[in-house]
């Protein structure tokens, strides 16, 4: 599913063995959708000499973080609609 | 093995490992064909060439010209291209305002991604891992280091690009919007040269300065 702006989202807290550029500190979090980006090819299959398909789409997700916000992008395959 | 004599400590004399190992890949790549010396040369040529000059000509006329600034934040990549600037094969380039309100920061936490095109190479405290881990949990504090004192009431917002995307998404047409005079390249070269830079870029900008990292 393509998310939307402003739709809440967790990112998968699984492990990854290999290439891949979900950050470990926002595994498991719940942030909010802030930029569509366009869809790419996955990284995680590219970095290994395929052709990274189908495309992922990317977002840019925004975490609070005690006195800050970071913002993340992120590969759809990573994120779930959080309820 | 056994190892039962006397030697001195096998070095690689004065150059680091990390400087082997990237010699003895592209000793690697070029016997296997896959790309040039000259494309080695010429692509490290380019990269020291780049200066903040680039993204100072972006913001300045941001300053000047509310439109431009308009189109600016909504899509840094076309607004450099407009200026004849070469915004580097990142397929995604985006320019955040610093205002009296927010603040903000950028990183690259999982390796040292770099508007280089527009900014040239990063410095080195941009890459290391105090500034890669603490950007995201203890932002404040290393701006304070870099002498940056915020009031409470500021938004702190920091952009961690670190997605590494291919650089070529479906539309975007490949080549076209170079700012780089044409040549003949070795086409599989071309690719990787393109996903090894293609990593998130990340520009700020503030009424007074163009900001990459922390400044």
């Amino acid at each position: 599913m393509t998310y939307r702006v402003g739709q809440r989202v967790r990112v998968a807290a699984r492990p990854h063995e290999g290439h891949h550029r979900t950050p470990g500190y926002v595994k498991g979090k719940t942030g909010r959708i802030e930029r569509v980006h366009a869809a790419f090819t996955n990284p995680e299959t590219r970095a290994y000499g395929e052709d990274g398909l189908p495309e992922q789409r990317l977002y840019s997700v925004g975490f609070a973080r005690g006195d800050h916000l970071v913002y993340v992008d992120i590969f759809e395959h990573w994120l779930k609609e959080a309820k | 093995m056994s190892h039962d004599h006397d030697h001195a400590p096998i070095t690689n004399g004065d150059e680091p490992a990390a400087a082997a190992r990237a010699h003895a890949l592209e000793e690697l790549l070029v016997e296997k064909g896959v790309l040039r010396r000259e494309d080695v040369r010429e692509g490290i040529d380019w990269l020291v060439s780049r200066t903040p000059a680039d993204g100072a000509r972006l913001v300045a006329r941001a300053w000047v010209d509310p439109e431009f600034k308009q189109r600016l934040l909504e899509d840094a990549r076309a607004a450099a291209l407009e200026l004849g600037l070469d915004p580097g094969p990142s397929p995604v380039l985006v320019a955040v305002e610093n205002t009296a309100h927010v603040h903000h920061m950028v990183v690259c936490t999982l390796c040292s991604c770099y508007p280089r095109a527009l900014l040239g190479p990063p410095p080195d405290w941009y890459k290391s891992f105090p500034y890669r881990t603490r950007a995201v949990s203890d932002p404040r504090g290393v701006l304070t280091e870099f002498g940056v004192e915020l009031d409470d009431d500021v938004e702190l917002h920091v952009l961690d690009s670190t997605a590494d995307r291919d650089p070529a998404p479906a539309g975007w047409q490949r080549g076209a919007d170079r700012g780089r005079a044409g040549r003949a390249r070795h086409p599989r070269l071309d690719d990787r040269r393109r996903s090894a830079r293609a990593q998130a870029s990340a520009l700020i900008f503030s009424r007074a300065r163009v900001f990459a990292g922390c400044r």
